[in-house]
């Protein structure tokens, strides 16, 4: 019982992070239909940049994280401008080597100023404390990243159901030709777009450095989890997403739990399956 | 009339010497690098097992079209199939070969079955997750593979009985030579047989091949699965050769350096696979031997800038710079 | 009657909507049929109930006397039925010739040979010579077609569908997006094709119907509203409303 909570609560937390860092990924990838691999990139630039500020400037936490996030998003609009949009014309191939060498670049220049050392992020000393919940105690840690987690797709679903920028959004995701004939700023929306993706990339880059350390190959190490959570979950869907990340969660989870030595497999194993029985994702039905 | 059968004749002519000249730049290249650089063999004959990867996937992705980043699975089982086939059954280099590529055809068939439906983003994923999976394997699997230390003990009889594998790599370097030749010989005449044609019908228009009756599903399979009988001879000559075999046979770097290597030469040709290698493994080597680490500013921009500025490849180089000079005239 | 292609009863619903309603056709041997119809009459749905993209809810079809309703797209255009698409598509990065020559490899059940060149036939070299000759692309015969004009690709494309040897050839919309000084050259290629043939021509352009199809089918609301010679149905009250009675209140 005690082993199947943890599992839960374990997976939760981690699928939180999956998903604040894969969901900026699968909304850019169903609108501009573009493969991108250097997404996670943005969570090490993030994390980078907080280990920096907490670590070098002595910067507390929480001001640490706003100015990275921000920083990442400042990189990512010129980024947007100068390189992606032409990258969106591009076959589906061309797009995965030139987003391969983005992350290729990443990686050199966060190697050339920081080192291939982890890169740790100075977090305040309560988040480690001990949360009694009554039927588990649990680090604070954890608690914060589930109620980020779940503040941020509460935040999202709103965004995108009840906003003019979700209107666009969703207009230009069904059907880019459409959306713009009625008078849609698409690049504009492509743009908001992948600088939302950016940021949040960089908010679970930090907040999940526990789970996830930073270091310079970070967006390689883990681009295969992050866009299987995009495939599982559907491409461009917000809800797909967070079921996708917080079940790969728990499933990568108990694996390591429950079979140690296989767990792994038994996690791609499943994936496969998936995909086979899915090609779509999960919320979509095969054609 | 006349001037016709000239234009045929000449034709003709250069169709002869066309078919020999590649042969004979191919025997050249490698006779000049085996005298001018005997001090860099070893590094040479790693070339030639890349490039022998490498056609292997131009096969699948330059004529079928299908774009994976799983290559590399076939790879690692073949040379996990000759090393412990070399250890356990027989040192004869040669069968060592063939069980490899036994083994990288039944991988590809299976996992063909599987990755040929999918499209896309898919299939990529699909190609990734099953080369985890195996190399999962490998690596758990230490009592056969020796796990995460690698598989060792790998010794070689000499190459029919005759040709002793030595200290310098000489016999590896043509060895290795040797089979490239072979396979190139051999996939030269398949991408010029129907069935080569077909792929390249499948790859520029799927439904029109179906709308022709062409059983699609089971014409890229069956490029699939040539494709990864190579691979595992690919990966049968480097376990030989090195005498290792590690996980990192299944690294998904590797998959993703075989498609840059190819895409970087041009696919769709073959001898795009050999240029696009060659450039990479000639900078990889330099680039590293000055700073390892940033060695990646070099690939990520050389990247960028192939697909920004040259998406056919090098090999379109000469082409595109002569259009250049043609236009400002 | 059994030569030719004989449909019966056949209906096609999507969920609740009812796209093909209980057709009852012939397309003889060597007949020249056109099927016209209002856009969303269903005349595209009923082309892929042929050719076997979409399998029918309920009716038969039959091509010379055989069953074909159950066989898949592939096996029908072994059986000899063959369309051209409503935009081209067309193998764009191989040239004229080897569009010729591919679907003849095909035929011939020579795709899955490794070892023998794909130009190596002398019959078949002489099969793409004899089609490239007869739609006069014999000059752009080595050019890419992704280099060639949308009405040369076209003729290319029906040369590709003739190179089959279909029992049944169906055009949909083949003058679709052909500029208009170059349609004659369509209209010709149709009008030189083989009587052995019979062809069912989709098309919203009257013109170009009335000067090649002998018989015309006049599709609405998925059902069919009547068929007859050009004549009957230019005299036709129904469907000179249905054409002309938008425009003249």
């Amino acid at each position: 019982m005690t082993v199947a909570l943890s599992i839960v609560v374990d997976g939760i937390a981690y699928g939180m992070i999956l998903f604040m860092i894969s969901v900026g990924l699968s909304v850019t990838m169903g609108l501009m239909r573009i493969v991108n691999l250097a997404h996670g990139g943005f969570a090490l630039l993030g994390g980078a940049c907080a280990h920096v500020l907490t670590m070098r400037y002595g910067m507390p936490f929480v001001p640490a994280l706003a100015a990275s996030v921000i920083a990442v998003i400042v990189i990512a609009i010129p980024l947007e401008r100068l390189v992606y949009r032409h990258i969106y014309r591009f076959s589906e191939l061309e797009q995965v080597l030139a987003t391969i060498g983005i992350v290729f670049v990443m990686i050199a220049t966060v190697n050339l100023f920081l080192g291939s050392t982890l890169l740790t992020i100075r977090m305040p000393p309560e988040v480690s404390l001990p949360v009694n919940l009554g039927f588990k105690v649990l680090p604070l840690h954890r608690i914060i990243v589930i109620v980020v987690g779940l503040l941020m797709v509460t935040g999202l679903y709103l965004l995108v159901e009840r906003t003019r920028f979700g209107i666009y959004l969703r207009a230009a995701v069904d059907n880019q030709n459409t959306a713009a004939s009625l008078g849609i700023d698409t690049p504009k929306v492509y743009l908001a777009a992948f600088a939302l993706g950016a940021g949040l990339a960089a908010v679970g880059g930090i907040l999940g450095a526990e789970l996830l350390p930073i270091e310079a190959y970070y967006p390689l190490r883990y681009m295969v989890l992050f866009l299987t959570v995009v495939t599982v979950g559907g491409m461009g869907s917000i809800v797909g997403s967070f079921i996708a990340a917080l079940s790969l969660g728990i499933l990568d989870t108990a694996g390591r739990y429950l079979l140690p030595d296989v767990g792994t497999i038994f996690f791609f194993l499943a994936i496969i399956a998936l995909l086979a029985l899915r090609p779509n994702g999960l919320l979509v039905r095969p054609s | 009339m006349i001037r016709i059968s000239t234009i045929d004749i000449v034709r003709t002519s250069l169709g002869g010497t066309g078919k020999l000249l590649p042969v004979a730049i191919l025997i050249t290249c490698a006779f000049a690098a085996f005298w001018l650089f005997p001090y860099d063999l070893g590094f040479l004959t790693q070339m030639l097992i890349m490039m022998v990867f490498v056609v292997s996937f131009d096969l699948i992705l330059g004529y079928a079209g299908v774009a994976t980043l799983g290559h590399a699975a076939m790879y690692g089982c073949g040379a996990y199939a000759a090393g412990l086939f070399a250890i356990h059954a027989s040192p004869d280099p040669l069968l060592g070969l063939a069980v490899g590529a036994v083994i990288g055809a039944l991988i590809a068939f299976f996992s063909g079955l599987l990755l040929m439906r999918a499209h896309g983003l898919s299939l990529l994923m699909l190609s990734i997750a099953i080369t985890m999976v195996l190399q999962e394997i490998a690596s758990k699997a230490r009592d056969v593979t020796g796990g995460a230390d690698g598989l060792t003990g790998i010794s070689m009889t000499p190459i029919l009985g005759v040709f002793e594998f030595d200290f310098i790599g000489k016999t590896a370097f043509w060895y290795a030579f040797s089979v490239l030749f072979i396979i190139l010989v051999v996939l030269r005449v398949l991408v010029a047989s129907p069935f080569g044609l077909a792929l390249r019908g499948i790859k520029d228009s799927p439904s029109r091949m179906r709308a022709i009756g062409t059983p699609v599903y089971w014409r890229k399979v069956t490029a699939y699965v040539i494709g990864g009988t190579i691979a595992g001879i690919a990966g049968a000559l480097s376990a030989q050769i090195t005498s290792l075999v590690s996980v990192e046979a299944f690294n998904f770097a590797l998959s993703a350096d075989v498609m840059v290597m190819l895409i970087l030469g041009g696919a769709g040709r073959l001898y795009g696979a050999l240029i696009g290698t060659l450039v990479f493994m000639t900078v990889r080597h330099v680039a590293a031997s000055i700073d390892p680490f940033n060695w990646l500013f070099v690939i990520g921009f050389m990247l960028l800038a192939v697909v920004f500025f040259l998406p056919d490849g090098l090999i379109s180089l000469p082409r595109r710079v002569a259009g250049m000079i043609g236009a400002r005239k | 009657m059994t030569s030719g292609l004989r449909i019966r009863n056949l209906s096609k619903n999507f969920g609740g909507l009812q796209v093909a309603r209980n057709i009852t056709l012939d397309i003889p041997t060597g007949a020249r049929a056109a099927l016209i119809g209002p856009n969303g009459a269903g005349k595209t749905t009923f082309a892929n109930l042929i050719i076997g993209a979409l399998q029918p809810s309920s009716g038969s079809i039959h091509l010379d006397g055989k069953d074909i309703s159950q066989l898949g797209e592939a096996a029908r255009v072994r059986a000899g039925i063959a369309k051209t698409f409503q935009i081209t598509n067309l193998f764009k990065d191989l040239s004229v010739r080897d569009n010729i020559r591919l679907p003849i490899l095909e035929r011939e059940h020579r795709t899955f040979r490794f070892l023998e060149r794909h130009d190596g036939d002398a019959a078949i070299e002489a099969e793409v010579e004899e089609l490239l000759a007869d739609f006069r692309l014999l000059p752009l015969a080595n050019r890419l077609v992704r280099s060639l004009a949308y009405g040369q690709q076209r003729l290319v494309e029906l040369a590709l569908t003739l190179s089959l040897k279909p029992r049944i050839l169906i055009l949909d919309e083949p003058a679709a997006g052909v500029p208009s000084s170059d349609s004659h050259l369509i209209v010709d290629a149709i009008k030189r094709l083989p009587t052995y043939l019979s062809v069912l021509i989709i098309e919203h352009d009257m013109k170009l119907v009335f000067e090649v199809a002998s018989r015309i089918i006049v599709l609405v609301n998925g059902a069919v509203l009547v068929e007859g010679t050009p004549e009957e149905i230019s005299r036709d009250l129904r469907v000179r409303e249905l054409y002309l009675g938008a425009g003249h209140g």
